[in-house]
């Protein structure tokens, strides 16, 4: 259901201001979500400052640098800080990327951080995604075969395995999906840009043998037809992929076996 | 409080095996309004201001009165298709349901009413 308003215990407060490091001359304003369940408070947007001639050039860095100087329990995901395990997405300047390949220098002003947008909050930055998994894990991101197991491998020629570039790339950091506006209002029931564009990627596997069954599963007016071309998730994705072109492809699939 | 599974909770009742009827309909209905919307509204603009026997002469011609027969029942088909999609994204629950027959009715009836003007011009001339 659409929600205009925040529930009266997510409407965020002023927060702490933490000082200007000391000696530092160059610094650069950080404004960050902050909600934690122990103390029963509403969340809250803490400033800090961060001395940019000791820290890195990224927005994880600035974090990180934070977690080290100033606020030891300031709290968020990260591990790979390249790109690749998707950890550290959050909404940076008013846009969701991931804080280890977005440079702060992209942001113009004050580096506003509140996390992923419309997911259940675990604490600061940390967004529950257990739905957004669940949601991955029943769309079967697997090969499905009937044929037996060859001897050696399952073949696939050069122009087939090129279908996948630009697929197979997904992290899962939930950027797109939590950018969607129909994810928003309807997450319960429509899969997002994320689980659609991992379902694209095996229907169009050549060597996948159920992708009747994985088009029976997804026509649905919500698991699929709640996009509506919006492409938010196009203009987000830190991967720089193409999720809204996916879901289009998969309801072009869908047309072609109706007429 | 509930300890359904969350992959229980994400299937759901399972796919409708529904929706692509509704999504490709609306797009043959939409290229189709394209068409009929000037045919329509051309000879609708010429006779605006005319005398009524001009303009009842004008719909009796069969090519007129079968276009605007076609864009009124098109255009409200296309109409019932889009506040659908509007009200399943924003209204859940039973609301959601009611508007949704609402709409259907109300279209349903819209479009009936124009079909009967269009052709009582047509057949009284």
């Amino acid at each position: 259901m659409v929600e205009l308003t925040l529930p009266k215990n997510s409407r965020i407060r002023v927060g702490k201001s933490w000082p200007k490091p000391e000696g530092a001359t160059n610094t650069r304003k950080f404004l960050i979500y902050r909600w934690s369940a122990e103390d029963g408070e509403n969340p809250s947007v803490d400033t800090y400052f961060v001395d940019l001639d000791d820290c890195g050039p990224m927005v994880l860095d600035a974090l990180i640098w934070i977690k080290t100087n100033i606020d030891p329990t300031l709290s968020f995901r990260r591990s790979c800080r390249e790109g690749i395990c998707g950890s550290c997405a959050m909404n940076i300047g008013g846009q969701n990327h991931l804080a280890c390949i977005f440079g702060m220098d992209e942001v113009k002003g004050d580096v506003k951080i509140y996390p992923l947008p419309h997911l259940p909050v675990v604490r600061d930055l940390v967004p529950d995604l257990t739905h957004f998994y669940a949601q991955h894990a029943s769309i079967m991101p697997w090969l499905e075969t009937q044929t037996n197991q060859p001897t050696k491998e399952w073949r696939q020629s050069i122009e087939d395995r090129k279908k996948l570039d630009g697929l197979y790339e997904c992290v899962m950091c939930a950027s797109c999906s939590t950018s969607c506006p129909s994810y928003w209002w309807n997450s319960d029931r429509y899969l997002g840009p994320a689980a659609l564009l991992h379902a694209y990627r095996w229907i169009i596997d050549s060597r996948d043998e159920a992708t009747g069954e994985r088009l029976d599963d997804l026509e649905d007016p919500f698991k699929l037809y709640r996009c509506h071309t919006i492409m938010n998730c196009t203009q987000t994705c830190p991967k720089g992929l193409n999720p809204a072109r996916a879901i289009a492809e998969i309801k072009k699939k869908m047309v072609a076996r109706t007429i | 409080m509930s300890y359904q599974t969350d992959r229980a909770r994400v299937t759901g009742l399972g796919s409708a095996k529904q929706g692509t009827g509704h999504f490709w309909e609306q797009r043959i209905s939409a290229i189709a309004l394209m068409i009929l919307a000037p045919l329509f509204l051309f000879p609708l603009a010429y006779n605006l201001g005319d005398t009524f026997e001009n303009v009842r002469a004008a719909y009796a011609h069969p090519v007129n009165a079968i276009i605007a027969v076609a864009f009124i029942i098109t255009a409200f088909l296309h109409l019932n298709q889009g506040l659908q999609v509007v009200f399943e994204d924003y209204v859940h629950g039973r609301w959601g349901t009611v508007l949704i027959i609402s709409a259907r009715l109300f279209c349903s009836l819209c479009a009936l009413t124009g079909v009967f003007a269009i052709l009582k011009i047509a057949f009284s001339a």
